[in-house]
């Protein structure tokens, strides 16, 4: 019985998770080929394929949709923080409201992303809400392009990953102690200046948390590019799923996915870290 | 006493986290056919829904494979956050418990591209799943489902402490006994919000969907996913807002089944 519980879920991990990236890893360093599957395998007689990984620090098609992602996932998560740094602590400080307060955050997690995106969609289209509403306003002539801009995607990923950012800040929060920042107070410390030096000093734990846990998963976001971002932006998880849906490049496609765990691996580890020490 | 401005940056961040959710249901009442325009109070399109049957299709498959994925999720789930919060240490308890925070961590597409050439390899070297569908779908959300699973019960069985259940052994049950009167009513909560979480994972899915389904296993998330690619219609409103209902009355179970109790 007692071997039975640990056999059976470290079987199916061990099958489910662990092998299909020794896969990925394998396939990586395979060569690309004509038929079902489209590859051959190193074994096969051509041997190890270098040239997968090599292309993608080589050409700048990948390098820079490697580099974007990184870019656009600390920019997502930068704003995640801001916003929700303040709500956080709100929240925590809410006394009975609490917890009604904490579900409106966690609700729009539990309503699926994609609706939400349809949201943004109809908001900010040519014949959207938005621009309606400005032409109403007589402020405009000409519709705004909102959609399928940088700005756009950002705007959706930041509004995806908002609540992610929340929980660390609101479970640093309800663990901090109002008696010092009262005790700054008392010494003559502005509540501005009591804030920067007693209260967010004690939070920067939860902040970097907070960060990483919006990081790891927006860079490798393929959705909320694809649905608001420009035609061109060319993010790791867009060009992965070109590379193996209409290119058929399985190889490449698994290359993209190792480089993009080895940037993520020092994010992990650091997450991880912080997670035990909370 | 909370800072005013504080106060206003939260409100502000729970307006931004809404507003587009509240407008979206509200025009899902529009009779016009230019979504998020005012064409006055109409339910046509939760009719034209109810006609749309490759939608029904879809979201009917999804419910299924929502549901069987969450129930493997609970029960693997539950075995595994049993053992790691149960069991001390053991050969392997390292591993078990990286393999299970593994997909809670991974990238998307990473998870996703992974498990199918899993599946591939695996159809290749013993012809089993004979292609991929609903149960290449379902296997791979009661995956995910799982890792959040193990999280969820792990952290509840850890928590609690076992002195219920060492007092009914004290009192004269057996380790059956004890377990099925004592401990599993006391873990059922956390079970039942696992199932939920695992559903919610499953019915939320595009990317893990988009790999390893194949045309037959279209689930509702990629059939609206392809339909928010081509644009938005008054349709996917309708459909947004049946699903924020489900979602909402969800939550208030979690929360219920949640609740502290003395």
């Amino acid at each position: 019985m007692k071997a039975a519980l640990r056999l059976i879920p470290g079987a199916w991990l061990a099958l489910l998770v662990a092998a299909p990236l020794v896969l990925v890893a394998i396939m990586a360093l395979s060569w690309q080929a004509e038929g079902v599957p489209p590859y051959s395998p190193p074994w096969a007689g051509e041997g190890i394929n270098p040239d997968n990984l090599r292309l993608l620090a080589e050409d700048p098609h990948y390098r820079d949709a490697l580099a974007q992602s990184l870019v656009v996932a600390a920019l997502t998560a930068g704003f995640c923080l801001l916003i929700a740094t303040p709500m956080g602590l709100a929240i925590a400080r809410a006394g009975r409201g609490r917890n009604a307060l904490l579900g409106a955050v966690l609700l729009p997690f539990w309503t699926g992303f994609l609706i939400r995106i349809g949201a943004w969609i109809g908001l900010l289209r040519d014949e959207g809400w938005i621009n309606s509403v400005l032409r109403a306003l007589g402020w405009i002539d000409q519709p705004l392009p909102l959609l399928y801009s940088n700005g756009a995607m950002l705007l959706g990923m930041v509004h995806a990953y908002l609540p992610f950012a929340v929980l660390p800040v609101f479970a640093a929060a309800t663990r901090l102690d109002p008696v010092l920042e009262q005790a700054a107070a008392d010494l003559g410390a502005t509540p501005g200046r009591a804030f920067l030096t007693i209260t967010l000093p004690q939070l920067l734990p939860a902040l970097a948390a907070a960060f990483l846990l919006v990081f790891i998963p927006a860079a490798g976001e393929y959705v909320i590019p694809e649905l608001l971002g420009p035609a061109d932006a060319t993010l790791v998880g867009r060009v992965l799923f070109q590379e193996f849906f209409q290119n058929r490049d399985w190889p490449v496609a698994s290359a993209l996915a190792v480089a993009l765990l080895a940037l993520l691996l020092g994010p992990i580890v650091l997450f991880q870290r912080l997670g035990r020490s909370a | 006493m909370t800072p005013r401005w504080l106060r206003v940056a939260m409100w502000a961040g729970l307006a931004f986290l809404w507003l587009p959710v509240g407008l979206l249901v509200a025009y899902a009442f529009s009779a016009d056919p230019v979504p998020f325009h005012w064409g006055g109070f109409s339910t046509r399109w939760f009719t034209a829904l109810a006609a749309n049957t490759r939608l029904l299709e879809a979201a009917w498959l999804s419910l299924r494979v929502a549901a069987g994925a969450a129930t493997l999720a609970v029960l693997l789930g539950g075995a595994t956050g049993w053992v790691l919060a149960r069991h001390g240490p053991f050969a392997g308890r390292a591993a078990l418990g990286a393999l299970a925070g593994a997909p809670l961590i991974l990238p998307e597409v990473v998870t996703g591209l992974s498990l199918l050439l899993l599946f591939v390899a695996l159809e290749g070297a013993t012809g089993w799943p004979e292609g991929r569908g609903a149960l290449t779908v379902l296997l791979a959300h009661a995956t995910l489902g799982t890792a959040y699973a193990a999280v969820v019960i792990q952290s509840r069985l850890a928590s609690r402490d076992r002195e219920l259940e060492e007092a009914a052994r004290d009192l004269g049950a057996g380790p059956a006994t004890a377990f099925a009167t004592v401990t599993l009513p006391l873990m059922a909560p956390s079970l039942a919000a696992a199932w939920l979480l695992a559903f919610t994972l499953s019915l939320d899915d595009v990317v893990l969907a988009s790999f390893v389904s194949g045309p037959a296993g279209t689930t509702l998330p990629v059939a609206l996913f392809s339909m928010l690619r081509l644009g938005m219609t008054p349709e996917v409103n309708a459909l947004a807002t049946l699903l924020l209902a489900a979602a909402g009355v969800t939550l208030a179970a979690v929360g219920w089944l949640l609740r502290p109790r003395d």
